[in-house]
């Protein structure tokens, strides 16, 4: 029934992406080694970039091996590496009190979120998007020019207000880390 | 047929038959080929280059002016033992160096060597592969490359390649921001991402070219990091030899030592080509009016061209001492980042008019006296508030601490 309306082919490129994703998000939460996590994080996103590509989103997926792959992993590596936690510790505190009853309900309301969405839409490509009334993007032609306009008229609000609550975000990090100290000033560099 | 194919590559506008595949196939082999022999010669020429600079002779014994120095020692460094640290993360140890090495090779597959030929009654694009994701997938590649160098430090299980990998994550971070950037601008002015577009955009005489177009500004922004991005000198505090042993290859021998070699003289001549290809138009240039010569003069600029920055790589190494580190953060953070950011608006400016050109010209000009006024007041004052906020609950402690805490020093 799914090959009527799908060319072997992209079965067989979903179906690879599928399992690089899958084997990697088992990884991340196996894993006694949190470098060999971040590692399997890298696998899974590779897996949804094939995805993305799959879709003909290669600008997603572009971003998405950029921007995650390239630099925000590097940063999980780089503390792990920084603060030297890459050993494994046995948590016989819980660090926050009611986490592991909050990260059930989280799940809890993520599953119950994905399954609501995917009754009103196609099971397999979720295509009930805002943005062009539920049909695909056009193939081919300007990815990045879709993209971009509608991120830029439709979207603008959203976008700018996520660019200031990043803004914020750093700007609060770097308030919170630096400490009350006046230089002396002979200390200072030319 | 996937139309994402046919949409940058006129090789698959009719389907995709046998011959396609052989030509992509020979395209391909005659890439790597062509990239691999580049490396032996790039290393020879680097070698008797520097000898020069520092009045020494260089290799000279194997061939004629020492050429087949490599080959022998690929041939020494193959012969000998191939060593894991006791301590190494054996898995990752082993992988690190491909990672280093097939970023560096795919990056090379969109960089356009030539016009077009006609094979067969195909039209072939003189590059290995031309995505619609074009000059994305060269930002990807340096954004996987990063974990060559960091995991191949990490496994090592030893102090130096450690230091090493730490240094080498936050410097090539801070400057893909500069870098991509600077892309940016370039894709402005082209409007499109593929490599293909970009060197098309600027044939025509040399006043085309993005060097001139763009203000030799994107330009010196897009050297600076890309050779802060390769490691090379004078931004190789990554393997400072008189810091830290070799840095992160400090624990491998044989021939995964060879891979690191060989991937960062490939990476020098990837990103040579990819610079040409950005802001130098490519493959563009004089080409005689003889309709046999017409394919073959547009590679011979191309081959011209990455070689003068081929040559400009070495020359910095003989010429610049090495950045100290905070010295090469300050250089990424405060004057790149916000160079770029402001030339990209002015740019962008001046595409719509010349009227917003010189509003954002001024925009920026106003900018920078903020930020000099910034640099300036926090060179003298470190502010912030009186004490970091407390940790929120109870921090976990490790399960030896609580043994020692349990059997007391009774």
């Amino acid at each position: 029934m799914i090959a009527t309306s799908y060319a072997v082919p992209s079965i067989i490129v979903f179906v690879g992406a599928a399992i690089i994703i899958i084997v990697g998000a088992l990884g991340v939460i196996t894993f006694k080694n949190p470098v060999h996590c971040a590692l399997s994080l890298i696998m899974t996103l590779f897996g949804v970039a094939i995805a993305f590509i799959a879709q003909q989103a290669d600008f997603l997926a572009a971003v998405q091996i950029i921007v995650y792959a390239g630099a925000i992993v590097v940063l999980f590596l780089f503390v792990i590496m920084f603060l030297g936690v890459d050993r494994t510790d046995h948590v016989h505190v819980e660090p926050l009190v009611a986490q592991r009853p909050l990260a059930a309900l989280g799940v809890v309301i993520t599953l119950g979120g994905l399954v609501a969405l995917m009754a009103q839409s196609h099971w397999v490509t979720g295509v009930m998007s805002a943005s062009t009334d539920g049909k695909p993007l056009e193939s081919g032609t300007a990815n990045v020019h879709q993209l971009g306009t509608s991120v830029f008229t439709t979207y603008l609000f959203a976008f700018e207000a996520t660019a200031a609550l990043l803004v914020i975000a750093v700007v609060g990090a770097v308030l919170l880390a630096r400490r009350e100290r006046t230089l002396q000033a002979d200390e200072v560099e030319v | 047929m996937n139309p994402l194919l046919a949409l940058s590559d006129p090789l698959f506008d009719h389907g995709v038959t046998g011959v396609i595949i052989l030509i992509v196939l020979i395209k391909i082999v005659v890439g790597f080929g062509a990239l691999m022999n580049a490396v032996i010669l790039m290393i020879w020429f680097e070698r008797k280059a520097i000898s020069d600079m520092q009045s020494r002779i260089g290799p000279q014994r194997w061939g004629p002016f020492g050429l087949l120095q490599t080959m022998a020692d690929g041939l020494k460094l193959m012969g000998k033992e191939d060593l894991i640290p006791a301590e190494a993360d054996r898995f990752v140890f082993k992988l690190a160096p491909f990672l280093v090495v097939i970023p560096a090779f795919i990056t090379f597959a969109i960089v356009p060597i030539g016009g077009t030929m006609h094979i067969a009654g195909h039209v072939v694009q003189l590059q290995m592969a031309n995505p619609p994701m074009g000059i994305l997938l060269m930002l990807a590649m340096s954004g996987i490359s990063v974990y060559g160098v960091m995991l191949a430090g990490w496994s090592s299980g030893s102090k130096y390649p450690l230091l090493s990998s730490v240094r080498a994550s936050a410097q090539m971070i801070s400057y893909e921001a500069a870098l991509g950037m600077t892309i940016v601008i370039v894709i402005l002015v082209t409007g499109s991402l593929t490599t293909h577009d970009i060197v098309l955009s600027q044939g025509g005489n040399i006043l085309h070219w993005n060097l001139i177009r763009l203000g030799l500004v994107p330009f010196a922004i897009f050297l600076i990091a890309i050779t802060a991005e390769l490691n090379r000198p004078p931004f190789d505090v990554v393997e400072a030899e008189s810091e830290l042993v070799g840095g992160f290859h400090t624990e491998y021998s044989s021939f995964r030592f060879a891979i690191f070699f060989l991937a960062e003289f490939m990476n020098t001549i990837t990103m040579s080509a990819v610079m040409v290809t950005l802001f130098f138009g490519g493959p563009a240039g004089w080409v005689p009016p003889v309709a046999h010569l017409k394919w073959i003069f547009p590679i011979l600029w191309f081959l011209i061209k990455t070689t003068i920055f081929c040559f400009c790589y070495i020359w910095f190494r003989a010429a610049l001492p090495r950045f100290r580190y905070d010295q090469l953060m300050d250089l990424g953070w405060k004057r790149l980042i916000p160079l770029s950011l402001g030339w990209m608006l002015i740019v962008a400016g001046f595409l719509i008019s010349w009227r917003w050109g010189l509003l954002m010209g001024s925009v920026v000009i106003f900018a920078w006296l903020v930020l000099t006024r910034a640099f300036e007041l926090g060179k003298t004052r470190e502010s912030g508030p009186e004490r970091v906020l407390p940790t929120i609950g109870q921090r976990p402690i490790p399960g030896s601490v609580i043994r020692k805490m349990s059997e007391g020093d009774s």
